[in-house]
């Protein structure tokens, strides 16, 4: 039976009915880095704590990768499905600008300032039936 | 002690079918031997890089197996800044009174694909489209142009001067001046940034003969003079290719601080400088990178650029020979050939390029990933 499996051990929590991406805070300067690491990149220290870092954020800046990128880009895509994605960095509540893929992809969709919302998706199929899942950001419908 | 650059040479930047990418890092080098009247003989060390034209000392089988001392050097883009500065520590050490820097490159055609683990990464981030260099570049300016509203007919203003520059080059590789509409009804590639905005990897090499002030005039009536070489690697917090994440509160870039080394270790200001070459992988770093270097206000660029204060006949001359938008970038040599361009220009040797009113004072700024910038001051 295929599974869904996240592209990497410790980037999001997941399965959850409310996914959060993890980073690390430094237990001496508070600094805070995506994904987490054992060792401080502001203060050299070597203890810091996992931590959420939330599923909402504010959208930092932004681009949009219209060609298909070559390899060590690996998603199930062809030259021919190829989708344009976009790309952001988001303020995350736990104090860290996160780079992620961005689900919308066209320059009257995105806004700096703009509320963002986490989703983990499928990113690609493997040969056995398994997918890949990664994270991404969509923009907060306004009500 | 003064450290002077004696000797200048060029492999033509674009596309030499014909040849490795060692052979025009030997090309190179007996050109800059030939301007010197050096033999390759008479060198005592030498100082080299490539990315992926193969290894810099190879260079010896071509040119002779003479005994001296041979150093490769691979730093990313810095990689000719980073050469320099060795040579010229070299000299200021007082081991060495002369040798050769020399970068040379022949990429394959297309954009670069880096590999997440040689940059300390986890190959997740590679493959799923987030480490490419032009979308940081599109990223940063975008920011950019958001907080010193800044609007698109400022990157299309970069790009043409690049290309009009380019057409009065005759080592240029893109020898074809294209219009502001050309320029703007490009396809778009990492919005902000459209196709004629970003420059390609290429094929190339440069080489500079390096001496010691003192000696120099035994070799050459018009020796210039290498006052700075600083290289710099990113601070916490500054906003860099490759970085999955960055911290909330923004740091300096190392080119400020490249930047202000250099004119600290030359003793004078950005407003001495006669002529600047500013690393331009895109249109929207030379914007960054003239504030960055200190050469005016955030937020002034855009004005500048409409009033042409960038172009040849401007007050800050910058890419006179049409930048990396005009010659592409093989890595290892695309810092050496700002080096060469300022000196042609010191020399007044720049023909329909050339810089009016004798400039005196020269700087070069390079930056690449992750986050490392070398800065170098040329005088007369
Ligand atoms: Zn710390």
């Amino acid at each position: 039976m295929s599974q869904q499996i996240p592209i990497h051990d410790g980037l999001f929590t997941w399965p959850a009915t409310k996914p959060q991406l993890l980073g690390s805070q430094c237990r001496q300067c508070a600094e805070t880095t995506f994904p987490a690491q054992p060792d401080c990149r502001s203060c050299g220290a070597r203890e810091t704590n996992v931590i959420e870092l939330g599923d909402r954020g504010i959208l930092w800046t932004w681009t949009i990768q219209t060609f298909m990128p070559k390899e060590p880009y690996h998603s199930d895509e062809t030259p021919e499905t190829f989708r344009p994605y976009g790309v952001g960095y988001v303020e995350m509540p736990g104090g860290v600008r996160v780079e992620a893929r961005l689900q919308a992809n066209s320059p009257d969709q995105l806004k700096i300032g703009m509320l963002m919302q986490l989703d983990i998706i499928p990113f690609r199929t493997e040969a056995n039936g398994n997918q890949k899942m990664t994270f991404s950001f969509s923009p907060v419908e306004e009500s | 002690m003064d450290v002077a650059i004696i000797g200048i040479g060029l492999h033509r930047f674009g596309r030499s079918p014909d040849m490795s990418g060692l052979q025009q890092g030997a090309s190179a080098v007996r050109a800059a031997l030939a301007d010197a009247g050096l033999s390759w003989a008479d060198m005592q060390f030498a100082y080299g890089g490539s990315q992926d034209g193969g290894n810099a000392d190879a260079l010896v089988n071509e040119l002779g197996l003479t005994g001296l001392q041979f150093t490769n050097i691979w730093n990313g883009c810095a990689t000719g800044g980073s050469s320099l500065h060795a040579a010229y520590s070299a000299i200021k050490s007082g081991e060495y009174d002369v040798g050769v820097v020399v970068g040379f490159d022949k990429h394959p055609r297309g954009a670069f694909n880096p590999q997440p683990k040689e940059w300390g990464l986890d190959q997740w981030y590679g493959e799923t489209g987030l480490m490419l260099t032009t979308q940081f570049f599109a990223l940063k300016t975008q920011r950019y142009m958001h907080d010193h509203d800044i609007t698109e007919d400022a990157l299309i203003r970069v790009s043409e001067k690049a290309f009009k520059n380019g057409s009065l080059t005759p080592t240029a590789w893109r020898q074809q001046a294209l219009s502001y509409e050309q320029i703007a009804n490009s396809a778009m590639i990492s919005h902000p940034l459209r196709k004629y905005m970003f420059c390609s990897p290429a094929e190339g090499g440069a080489a500079l003969i390096i001496c010691n002030a003192d000696k120099a005039h035994q070799y050459c009536s018009k020796p210039l003079f290498l006052k700075a070489a600083a290289v710099r690697t990113r601070h916490y917090g500054s906003f860099e290719v490759f970085a999955p994440s960055q911290a909330m509160e923004v740091a300096d870039a190392p080119t400020v601080t490249a930047s202000e080394a250099a004119f600290e270790q030359a003793g004078i200001g950005p407003e001495d400088v006669d002529v600047m070459q500013l690393q331009d992988t895109d249109s929207g770093t030379e914007i960054m990178h003239m504030a960055e270097n200190g050469f005016c206000e955030h937020g002034e660029q855009e004005k500048l650029l409409r009033e042409g204060a960038t172009g040849i006949n401007g007050r800050l001359p910058i890419n006179t020979d049409g930048g990396c938008l005009a010659n592409g970038e093989p890595v290892g040599a695309s810092g050496l050939r700002q080096v060469y361009e300022v000196c042609v220009q010191l020399r007044g040797e720049g023909g329909a390029r050339q810089v009016p009113n004798q400039p005196k004072v020269g700087y070069t700024h390079v930056y690449g990933a992750p986050g490392i910038s070398g800065v170098n001051i040329i005088t007369k």
